[in-house]
């Protein structure tokens, strides 16, 4: 076990991915010399060369679509990009490409990319850097849609992301970047647990709460405020967003009856709207209340100042836990 | 300013020799090796690269040419009766695809465009392959290994990345082949062609950008995408580019072996445009009257590349009535496997809806899978009600 930040757990898995497979590649802007905006891959190109570690011109859609050529001839890719909000320039290579050449191609060409996104708010940037888009990649079929909570997942994840054959992205929740971890470096891939699955990282048996990124340790806060008032919450960390383990969701909404699923991307559409129709489907009958969404509001992601009414905090997360288990709560007396 | 010269007889004024100078130049006049009429013109740049080339070789590509514009239309003719959904004819096109496929390499790699049939077929793709996906009945029509041809991209533009990765990875492993792109001029507005060259110039990657001018976008002419010559373009990005007649088999087949050798050898990308005009519609589900004159049409036909080159081959003596028989006898054939492999087509199955999704199992997807199994296994054995309809 080392004690490690996030963002060098991460940079450890990527060595290891580049020391294990001489096809993975990294490229993005900025991620050679610099070591990336937030140093996830410093020292790397210095240890392992430019050609693979790639920076390369400021064009998200000639990164990603690079990526698809490097697929091809046989490479792992694993691109970054920059900032989150920086990712729609290769919207159209993610999905009309990234996703679906193994479709496209009736299994004959995998595309076995990863794709590193910082993602969500909290550290006062300016626009288009704060932003949450993975319900646009879970509603395409085709991509693995992964999101990390701590350094050891980060570490384990990112390698399983590379490894896999299918392309992965891989969001990271930057404002978590300086966290700091326990991480054991020595972990076995292949027994370690899948990334397609969810954790329950606190257990407990009123509520179910669902969390991913950079909201699990804000739920695992809450879940321990909600204890001194005598409420156990299960705080379910998703881990994988596409495809969900509803078999860890089911599990838990069977046994508390009530689900509170939180996230910082907008409402409408989002991740929670997922969980929330199908857990409703799933195990319509164990529930006691309607699900609660607790999440960012639909809305722009707004400016610095503000961002701390959009993130859903500490008490939001609890308002919304009184909601689901009918307790006097902000929106006590309104229908609906 | 816009209208292009191709065609026109009109000589390229190419540097002298083969010096390296020369060698990158940029756009410029277009390079013709034979004219309409079917004289070959000497070219003291592009000769060079044609030395190889035997009589055999022209009755072989003459051959290709006939046999593709025979293979169009017969698809052409089965989109018309039904048997396909829709269909790109590539009329006019022949000698940009044949010209600059036959000089590639097997292990060069193509990412192709949906309208470069031609070039998929002198890669080795079988008739019925070629329109799998026009009939609905997959995504890609073969799989892109065993040709080294990419599936077809409708997506415009998009494909010119993918080559320049791939020419990326080639250079990753010391190879010498050579990735190849091909797009036509209204790909050349989309960000993807151009962040390509960027990467390629950059990285100085082995890629060939054959960038086929047909005139038009569906219904939009090429001076609406550039105001200037395409070829020029690439000067902006650092790639030395070509500009040649497009209905000229041999020029195209040169400029693509000049192209190819520089990238073998470590000198980078290179940019070809390549002056053709589409003759047929974009799609059998467009209607080019509605925004061309018939005069154009009249002008391109009058520079046909078959008609010129069975002029050259005429000139040359080959034209014999032996060879007229056989390169007719292989365009039946072809076409009789065309029609025969797609009327033959198995169907697919309604389950393979959900194969290759992922390459991986996955869960939500086989959780759609299974309660859509049950969904059709809850109409009974359609063999067994259609038996039970029978003995009412």
């Amino acid at each position: 076990m080392t004690q490690m930040t996030f963002a060098r757990a991460i940079n450890s898995g990527l060595r290891k991915s580049l020391e294990n497979d001489p096809k993975v590649v990294l490229m993005g802007e900025d991620i050679g010399a610099l070591g990336g905006v937030f140093r996830v891959t410093d020292g790397l190109q210095k240890d392992f060369g430019k050609h693979r570690v790639v920076d390369t011109p400021l064009a998200e859609s000639g990164i990603m679509g690079t990526a698809v050529g490097l697929a091809y001839r046989g490479y792992r890719p694993v691109v970054e990009i920059q900032f989150d909000g920086f990712i729609y320039p290769a919207f159209d290579q993610i999905v009309s490409q990234v996703a679906k050449m193994h479709y496209r191609t009736q299994g004959a060409v995998k595309m076995p990319i990863t794709i590193r996104v910082p993602f969500g708010g909290g550290i006062g940037s300016p626009e288009h850097h704060s932003e949450s888009p993975e319900a646009y990649f879970t509603h395409t079929s085709g991509l693995r849609v992964i999101s990390v909570s701590n350094p050891q997942d980060a570490y384990t994840m990112i390698q399983q992301a590379i490894a896999s054959d299918d392309p992965v992205l891989y969001f990271e929740p930057k404002r978590r970047y300086h966290d700091k971890g326990e991480v054991d470096e020595s972990v076995d891939l292949s027994s370690a647990l899948s990334m397609e699955k969810a954790r329950v990282v606190t257990e407990g048996t009123d509520v179910t709460l669902v969390a991913y990124g950079p909201l699990v340790k804000t739920a695992r806060d809450a879940a321990l405020a909600a204890a001194d008032e005598g409420i156990s919450v299960e705080v379910i960390d998703l881990r994988s967003l596409a495809p969900l383990d509803f078999a860890t969701l089911e599990a838990s909404v069977r046994k508390t009856g009530r689900l509170v699923i939180t996230h910082e991307a907008s409402q409408s559409g989002g991740l929670g709207a997922e969980v929330a129709a199908s857990i409703t489907e799933r195990c319509f009958y164990h529930l006691e209340a309607a699900p609660v969404r607790v999440t960012g509001f639909d809305v722009p992601y707004p400016y610095s100042k503000l961002e701390m009414h959009h993130l859903p905090g500490l008490d939001r997360i609890l308002d919304g836990v009184d909601r689901a288990l009918g307790r006097p709560n902000s929106l006590s007396g309104l229908e609906g | 300013m816009f209208t292009d010269d191709a065609g026109k007889g009109g000589i390229a004024a190419g540097g002298p020799g083969n010096s390296e100078n020369s060698m990158r130049r940029t756009g410029g006049d277009l390079v013709q090796l034979i004219t309409p009429a079917g004289e070959r013109i000497s070219h003291p740049e592009f000769d060079p690269w044609l030395q190889d080339v035997s009589d055999e070789q022209l009755c072989a590509l003459y051959e290709d040419m006939v046999v593709i514009r025979r293979i169009d239309a017969e698809a052409t003719a089965l989109q018309r009766q039904g048997e396909l959904a829709l269909w790109p004819p590539l009329l006019g096109q022949e000698a940009s695809q044949i010209g600059s496929a036959r000089a590639l390499r097997e292990d060069d790699f193509v990412f192709p465009s949906y309208r470069d049939n031609g070039v998929a077929y002198c890669r080795g793709v079988k008739p019925e392959d070629l329109v799998r996906a026009w009939r609905g009945n997959a995504s890609a029509g073969w799989d892109p290994f065993t040709v080294n041809v990419a599936t077809q991209q409708i997506i415009i533009g998009a494909q010119s990345l993918h080559a320049t990765g791939y020419a990326m990875g080639i250079q990753n492993d010391g190879a010498d082949c050579v990735a190849v792109a091909y797009f036509g001029d209204g790909a050349t507005s989309e960000g993807d062609v151009n962040e390509a060259m960027v990467f390629a110039a950059s990285f100085q990657a082995p890629v060939v950008f054959i960038c086929q001018n047909n005139h038009w976008a569906i219904s939009e002419p090429v001076r609406l995408q550039s105001h200037i010559q395409l070829a020029d373009r690439a000067s902006g990005f650092g790639i030395p580019s070509m500009r040649v007649d497009g209905n000229d088999v041999l020029a195209v087949m040169a400029a693509t072996r000049i192209a190819l050798d520089r990238a073998r050898r470590g000198g980078g990308p290179t940019f070809i445009e390549a002056v053709t005009y589409r003759m047929g519609p974009h799609t059998t589900a467009d209607d080019p009257t509605r925004y061309r004159d018939a005069n154009e049409l009249e002008d391109w036909a009058a520079k046909d590349p078959i008609s010129r080159m069975k002029s050259l081959l005429e000139r040359k003596g080959l034209l014999t009535a032996d060879l007229e028989a056989a390169v007719a006898a292989q365009a039946d054939a072809v076409a009789k496997e065309l029609r025969a492999g797609t009327i033959n087509m198995p169907e697919p199955q309604p389950l393979d809806i959900f194969k290759h999704v992922y390459s991986t199992p996955n869960s939500w997807l086989d959780r759609q899978q299974e309660h859509y199994s049950r969904y059709l296994a809850s109409f009974g054995d359609p063999a067994e009600a259609a038996s039970e309809e029978g003995a009412r």
